[in-house]
């Protein structure tokens, strides 16, 4: 394993979001961190990526501390994608995708030819040769993210994390991008690792899964082993039926809402110690699933 | 740079236009040198170049408005890349020097230095200038600063310190009566009467200031992609914002210090340069430091040509400019701001 949480405390200021959270990111495969909102796991993966500093504990990226390395040593190493991303105004693909040399560079060492070769072929691989003279405020949502992915692969690294790639995309881009990552995976022998928002698509791409809740790791492993109705009862707090995907067999998580949830009551009654939302929502019966809320 | 822009083509644009601005001040240059004295015109300015005036001529055009000529391109270029560094840091099309806070700052500091310590040699003034410049880009920073500094509240505070700071001066002013014309003069912004000892008192600020924001070119594009993925790329974010937020409050300060408080000029130049070559510092810093040097050479040839034989400081001149450029910039920016991303 290279990338590395070891018993790290997280926090902001003096709000802590994680205490001793350990996690390894398995070398060569795609891994996914889902969980609810406020989870932690964006805080899991910014530590991971040297974003925020653990309180306690360390990050080890490559046998080393990553809080002892430098932000450049560390960018020649990990492409971190966070969330929210805004492109300065009229630039075109392919400026966006050099900034992705940067920690490659001194600060009056002009571009030589294994620059160009691999900022070449980042546009190459994510599609968007044929987009390179557009501006990236004029592409569509699923062009755009793979613009901001072609920027972390010129980076030339072999860890890649992504927070949220998909947030805010439409489906139809959504697969887009996350097949983009998994051809990444597959051809180029890239680690991803991101955080997902949508289970079922973690489910599909994912080799490995990743399951937080209040900060904890509370699951991880293939997606089959650790996607089931009382993980996600226990997790996410809500009722469902897990079903295997009629294509790729993979777990797909079916959401019962409130009226039909009496139906599946023999679900709810294996998983009655655990489907207790009050750990998440204080105050509130503890016996009432119906107050558990759907993820958005 | 020119080995850059072989190998990458399309993160260069042309130079053509940084170029041709610079020619087009050197023009203006030539003409503002036959402006606003009686006895002399254009024709005598550009018979310079072709040695057909006469020395007497010549000689009180170079005397007279070669400084004055000088310092308008020095103050110019050192506010405009000031505040072209400043909205790219922050962020903030809205940023500048004198939004921020620094012009009056530093125009406090001068005047505590001119007006209460006489005796101090005209070279701490720009001391003075630049100690209220820093210390009172520190204080807006400070007090605009909860987890990132938005725009509004930046421009707030900025307006409020500044506020604070034109109150300092006013009471310096009522203090200290019989100083009253010449602080007047110099806080409006004026190069009137300046020598060439005030140039290259300024020269050495501009000559290592600005480089080394051009250094910093490419590290301030990447400080625009947003703090998690320049850090990801792997900039120091904080330090090197402040490296380069120091380096921009400098110049400004030292140009206020030399030249007054001239407005707007740090505010408009970047955003024409902008629209001319686009948002990239290595060839937005040149193209608005141009931009910056014309503005301030057309403000003092306006001011000493309109109302002869009286002058206008070039401050006022660049403030009826900027003042409504100003405004339409804040009625466009509320427009995109509005309707969303």
């Amino acid at each position: 394993m290279r990338l590395e949480a070891q018993h790290v405390t997280l926090a902001y200021d003096r709000l802590v979001i994680a205490e001793d959270l350990s996690l390894a990111i398995p070398d060569g495969k795609v891994s996914v961190l889902i969980g609810p909102n406020g989870c932690g796991k964006s805080t899991a993966l910014r530590s991971l990526s040297r974003l925020l500093s653990p309180t306690a504990g360390q990050v080890v990226l490559d046998g080393e501390e990553i809080m002892r390395l430098s932000t450049k040593d560390v960018a020649r190493r990990l492409a971190i994608l966070p969330q929210m991303l805004v492109a300065p105004e009229s630039i075109t693909v392919e400026d966006l995708v050099w900034f992705g040399r940067h920690p490659h560079r001194g600060a009056l060492r002009s571009a030589g030819k294994a620059d160009k070769e691999i900022v070449e072929w980042s546009l190459e691989v994510t599609g968007m040769i044929e987009m390179r003279r557009r501006f990236v405020d004029h592409l569509s949502g699923g062009q755009r993210q793979r613009a901001w992915i072609a920027l972390c692969l010129a980076q030339g690294t072999d860890l890649i994390l992504l927070d949220e790639p998909t947030t805010f995309l439409d489906v139809a881009y959504q697969l887009e991008v996350l097949d983009l990552l998994h051809e990444l995976n597959v051809n180029q022998g890239k680690t991803v690792a991101m955080v997902l928002h949508d289970f079922n698509m973690a489910s599909e791409y994912a080799d490995h899964i990743f399951v937080m809740k209040d900060g904890a790791l509370v699951k991880e492993g293939s997606p089959t082993d650790v996607l089931t109705a009382a993980t996600f009862a226990d997790v996410f707090g809500i009722t469902s039926q897990v079903v295997s995907h009629p294509v790729s067999g993979r777990p797909l998580c079916i959401p019962v809402k409130g009226r039909e949830r009496s139906a599946t009551a023999q679900h709810a009654a294996a998983t009655e110690p655990s489907t207790d939302p009050a750990a998440s929502a204080p105050g509130e019966s503890s016996t009432t699933p119906t107050t558990a809320k759907l993820p958005a | 740079m020119t080995a850059v822009a072989l190998k990458e083509p399309t993160q260069s644009r042309s130079w053509a236009v940084p170029v041709g601005l610079a020619l087009i001040c050197l023009v203006l240059s030539v003409a503002s040198l036959g402006m606003g004295t009686a006895d002399i015109g254009i024709g005598d300015a550009f018979g310079l170049l072709t040695g057909s005036t006469d020395s007497a001529t010549a000689s009180i055009m170079l005397t007279f408005l070669a400084p004055r000529i000088l310092l308008c391109w020095l103050v110019g270029i050192a506010l405009a890349v000031s505040g072209a560094v400043l909205q790219g840091v922050i962020r903030n099309p809205l940023a500048a020097p004198d939004i921020i806070g620094v012009t009056k700052g530093a125009g406090l500091g001068a005047m505590l230095m001119l007006l209460l310590f006489p005796a101090a040699t005209a070279g701490m003034i720009p001391v003075g200038a630049f100690a209220g410049g820093v210390l009172a880009a520190l204080l807006v920073y400070a007090f605009a600063y909860r987890s990132g500094t938005s725009a509004i509240r930046l421009a707030l505070v900025g307006i409020a310190i500044s506020a604070l700071c034109e109150a300092g001066i006013r009471f310096l002013i009522v203090r200290n009566p019989p100083d009253i014309n010449a602080a007047l003069i110099w806080l409006t912004g004026s190069v009137f009467g300046r020598s060439m000892s005030d140039v290259w008192q300024f020269l050495p600020w501009v000559l290592v200031l600005v480089p080394m924001v051009v250094f910093y070119a490419r590290r301030l594009d990447v400080l625009g992609l947003g703090d998690d993925l320049a850090a990801g790329l792997g900039e120091p974010v904080e330090r090197t914002r402040r490296i380069v937020l120091l380096l921009a409050v400098a110049l400004a300060s030292s140009a206020v210090a030399v030249a007054g408080t001239v407005g707007f000029v740090g505010l408009i130049a970047p955003h024409m340069a902008r629209r001319l070559v686009g948002g990239r510092a290595l060839t937005l810093l040149p193209s608005a430091a141009m931009i910056g040097a014309a503005l301030m050479l057309v403000s003092d040839s306006i001011g000493r040509v309109v109302l002869q034989p009286l002058e206008i400081p070039v401050g006022l001149v660049t403030a009826v400019i900027g003042g409504p450029y100003f405004l339409y910039l804040l009625a466009r920016t509320a427009k995109t701001t509005t309707s969303g991303k």
